[in-house]
């Protein structure tokens, strides 16, 4: 390998928290006693949790250590499929570090919270405009959340109409956590079939849409990043039977002032926000995925509600339609805030170009390998496109090693082995953020680790070799798992 | 815009690249009558100045300390978040990462995971925990979802002093299911009436608080017994993490999965999120729990190492046959509960745990001796139910003007509390501020 982006550095070892520290250290300051001590019964207390003292300086050193052996999107392309690691701006973090809204109890009465609740209201109403739908929830935690939240709307919908239905259809080209949601909700998933371009097809839709089916849940640009382009059709056959179109938003950072989905048929929809709106991922969260709805579905979501009146802003909890709370307060506020911020920085044009560059670097990036690993379907993608690892077959040579190997080349890997209905898939998403040389070290990485397949495959298997630890045993981990220490 | 570095020669060549003119060729798959063709109603774009000046604005319109003294608690509390576990937490390794699939490029993040489950099991006095919830009350909805699945069962118990919150998201969480919740009631002394639990037959769950949401401890191994004979397993909850400083763990009083909120160790209250749900269980339960898992591991060196493991539980892998549909969780609000804990140490968190409830309970006499009804006579951690002369609402009201936030009314979610408050004092509160408020109060 010639030189690279990904080189080795000092990494620095470090034992876990508690083969640290000497009893009796303490790495926080301890406000003086002004009162006198009140001892609670001893039938009441414990001795106190078995933790590690240790001084402030070597809770730092822990974690700063710990930090050097993690990858984030301020070190370098993170072109997961379908996660949507654009750029986490500064100016955000900053903002949700504001005293006022930091150090703000959920439970203030409104007159004493004025600020946080136009903020949510102006995001309301921002996100409905966005997604052309008419009332917004933010209160879901996370993507996941957010489905859970429409399938409750979609249920509460078929109550109200006076019969239940049983089932739902969820394409295979939908986002992985759709039928674990549906199920939360009763109903039973039934697995939609795309037609051979990767797209949906409405006479399957209208084979398999009856009376006992309470919608679709769909992911439009799908997970294959091709846009659904019978939605208008299928919602029509979805609708005229009686059921709702849930639209998994997930992949909205392809057609932002460009689709509104509320206008082509669908009735609810969620929102990444850690995904389309700028907001960090953390290593795994906190997200928040807020859902938007038509008009008369809106009686239907979460309570409480910022409602406005005469310049004054409320929460409400008087919408006994509502089908109740899904947060203990009022959603990732902190989430929600970042998200407002993005939304006031790239104001109505330059969302548009998000999206045209999110399309833009997805399909350079296509043509940049497409004639080197397998096209899954091949015609010009959205937001990301997907490979497999079919022409390396015959080297012996899988998805799993060639992600890896990335590593060593100072990538993070795509998404890999999703979706399913791509055997070996290699899904790729690089975000508008990122900058055409980045784009062409990638390209140019993935093309050597394409040749080494062919030429040294040994260097692929051993892959990585560049990071704190070698290929991990995750086969061992759950035979024996190994939870706590 | 500077998040987006495309120069229009980039555009130019890239176009070229994959044989296109315009930008909007690229979205040829899109049909014409699926297009938007207007310009978004939204603010247009503001410079990073014109941002901070917008939303400081916006900020400044909120009651915060020190200018107003709050004693308000009810889920979401106010203690110190020391300045390193801010700073650590502001690592941008740890913030702009995603979720641990690829474990060779994330072992930052999965070991501090890792011990943010052992601290968390030590906590709780639990074998097992999971790597993070959204917040105590739907940690609180997937431990009884659990609590059925291990059982077979499907019918739930709730104590009414269960956060009155948690109790309305169980409720969510459980509506679609068929299952079928029950509420056991309170005694005069602001206790669960656990005498009840015996009364109700094939229980998945016996669900209660402690500290309960009037802040009274509760007998957890009393409850546990009660629900064990019955053959159902008892989830004990928590709003107040800190309070496991000082009072025994649940585990240790025979719950079999507790879960609740962890907001108190390190993470800001943000109006109420995002905050961190703590689930935790026995070992025998391990693969009943919903979310994720880290385990330890070996690399093929045999160095120690981590990933995310048991993943035939979870969404992406068992489908609709998963013990929950959660995906992303709050796993940064983890990090940040584990460096507060580590920073505390069993040392720290003993002591700041008792200077709490020193400080709750110099108020709590203050006021008694002032006049005021203290509702409940048994022992509280941080947080009491109170009565003040000439009605609680009233003098709530009048002295929001005065910049205090005198507690939370009771009435709303307790009609049998109406004209009753639920105060909390942390270290946070000084004597002074504590005297300011008894005067307030008699005056």
């Amino acid at each position: 390998m010639s030189e690279t982006l990904g080189t080795t550095g000092l990494i620095l070892n470090e034992p876990l928290l508690w083969e640290r520290g000497k009893k009796g250290r303490c790495g926080y300051s301890m406000p003086a006693a002004d009162v006198p001590q009140n001892l609670l019964p001893t039938e009441l207390t414990g001795d106190g949790p078995d933790f590690p003292d240790l001084s402030e300086i070597e809770v730092v050193r822990h974690y700063t250590r710990l930090s050097t052996w993690n990858f984030g999107v301020d070190t370098g392309l993170y072109p997961l499929g379908s996660c949507t690691m654009k750029y986490n701006p500064k100016i955000n973090e900053k903002l949700a570090g504001l005293r006022g809204f930091a150090a703000a109890h959920p439970l203030l009465p409104s007159v004493l919270s004025q600020g946080a609740l136009r903020l949510m209201f102006d995001l309301e109403r921002f996100l409905a405009e966005i997604t052309g739908l008419d009332a917004v929830t933010l209160q879901p935690a996370a993507g996941a959340q957010g489905e859970l939240t429409g399938m409750l709307i979609v249920h509460a919908y078929h109550q109200a109409q006076g019969k239940q239905r049983t089932k739902i259809l969820i394409p295979d080209t939908a986002h992985g956590t759709n039928p674990a949601s549906a199920a939360l909700c009763g109903y039973a998933p039934v697995p939609v079939p795309s037609g051979p371009d990767g797209i949906l097809l409405p006479e399957v839709v209208a084979g398999l849409m009856d009376s006992e089916t309470a919608g679709i849940m769909i992911t439009n640009p799908n997970t294959l990043g091709l846009f659904e382009e019978n939605i208008r059709e299928i919602a029509r056959i979805v609708h005229d039977r009686g059921g709702l179109v849930y639209g998994d938003g997930a992949n909205m950072n392809a057609v932002l002032g460009i689709v509104k989905p509320g206008e082509i048929g669908v009735d609810i929809l969620h929102l990444n926000l850690h995904k389309t709106f700028s907001t960090p991922h953390g290593g795994g969260g906190p997200g928040a995925g807020p859902v938007a709805v038509r008009k008369d579905l809106a009686r239907f979501l979460p309570i409480p509600r910022v409602v406005e009146r005469n310049g004054a802003y409320e929460l409400r909890e008087d919408f006994p339609e509502s089908v109740g709370r899904v947060l203990a307060f009022h959603g990732h506020f902190g989430i929600l805030l970042r998200a407002y911020a993005y939304i006031l920085s790239m104001g109505p044009d330059g969302f548009k170009q998000v999206s045209r560059l999110a399309v833009l670097n997805a399909n350079y990036v296509r043509e940049g390998l497409k004639d080197v690993l397998h096209t899954a379907y091949d015609r010009p993608c959205m937001h990301e496109c997907v490979f497999s690892d079919q022409n390396q077959h015959e080297a012996g040579i899988t998805t799993l090693e060639m992600a890896k190997r990335l590593i060593d080349y100072g990538y993070h890997p795509p998404t890999i082995y999703f979706p399913l209905v791509v055997h070996g898939a290699i899904m790729i998403e690089p975000t508008e953020t990122e900058t055409k040389e980045d784009l062409d070290g990638f390209i140019e990485a993935f093309r050597s680790v394409v040749r080494e397949a062919g030429e040294n495959p040994e260097v692929i298997r051993e892959a990585p070799s560049r990071c704190k630890v070698k290929r991990l045993d995750e086969t061992a981990a759950a035979r024996n798992p190994c939870l706590t220490g | 815009m500077r998040y987006l570095p495309h120069t229009d020669e980039d555009i130019t060549n890239m176009l070229g690249a994959v044989g296109l003119k315009g930008l909007d060729d690229l979205f040829a798959a899109v049909p014409g009558d699926c297009r938007f063709e207007g310009t978004l109603d939204l603010p247009e774009a503001m410079s990073e100045w014109d941002l901070e000046r917008h939303i400081g604005r916006l900020a400044g319109r909120m009651a915060v300390s020190p200018e107003y003294n709050l004693f308000l608690g009810a889920g979401s509390y106010d203690h110190y978040i020391p300045a390193t576990v801010s700073s650590l937490l502001g690592r941008s390794e740890f913030v702009t990462s995603y979720t641990p699939y690829q474990p060779e490029m994330l072992q930052g993040t999965l070991q501090g995971i890792y011990e943010y489950q052992t601290l968390t099991a030590r906590l709780l006095g639990m074998e097992v925990a999971t790597a993070s919830h959204y917040d105590g009350a739907t940690a609180l909805a997937e431990a009884l979802l659990m609590a059925v699945r291990i059982t077979g069962r499907k019918k739930a118990a709730l104590s009414r002093a269960i956060h009155p919150h948690y109790r309305q998201v169980v409720r969510t969480y459980f509506a679609p299911t068929g299952y079928e919740l029950l509420e056991i009631p309170c005694l005069e002394t602001g206790l669960t009436d656990i005498d009840r639990i015996g009364e109700i037959r094939d229980l998945a769950a016996v669900a209660l608080q402690s500290p309960n949401f009037f802040g009274c401890i509760e007998n957890v191994q009393e409850a546990a017994d009660r629900a064990h004979a019955g053959g159902a397993l008892l989830v004990s909850g928590f709003t107040e993490a800190l309070a496991f400083g000082l009072l025994k763990s649940p585990g240790s009083q025979g719950a079999d999965i507790v879960a609740g909120e962890g907001q108190s160790l390190g993470i800001p209250r943000s109006f109420g999120g995002p905050a961190l749900g703590m689930l935790a269980s026995r070992k025998q339960h391990m693969r009943s729990l919903p979310g994720r898992l880290v385990g330890q591991t070996k690399d093929r060196d045999g160095r120690r190492g981590f990933v995310l493991t048991l993943a035939t539980r979870e969404q992406h892998i068992r489908r609709e046959k998963a013990t929950s549909n959660i995906c992303s969780n709050n796993s940064l609000c983890a990090l940040a509960a584990a460096m507060y804990m580590a920073s505390l140490g069993r040392t720290g968190i003993r002591e700041l745990a008792a200077l709490n409830h020193d400080k709750a309970e110099y108020l709590k006499n203050a006021l008694q001796k002032a006049g005021c009804t203290i509702r409940f006579s048994g022992p509280t951690f941080n947080e009491f139910v109170v009565g003040f002369p000439g009605g609680f609402d009233a003098l709530h009201r009048r002295l929001l003007d005065r910049k205090i936030v005198a507690g939370l009314p009771l009435g709303a979610h307790y009609p049998e509390l109406a004209d009753y408050g639920l105060l909390c004092v942390t270290e946070t509160c000084s004597r002074e501020e504590m005297d300011r408020l008894v005067r307030e109060v008699v005056s």
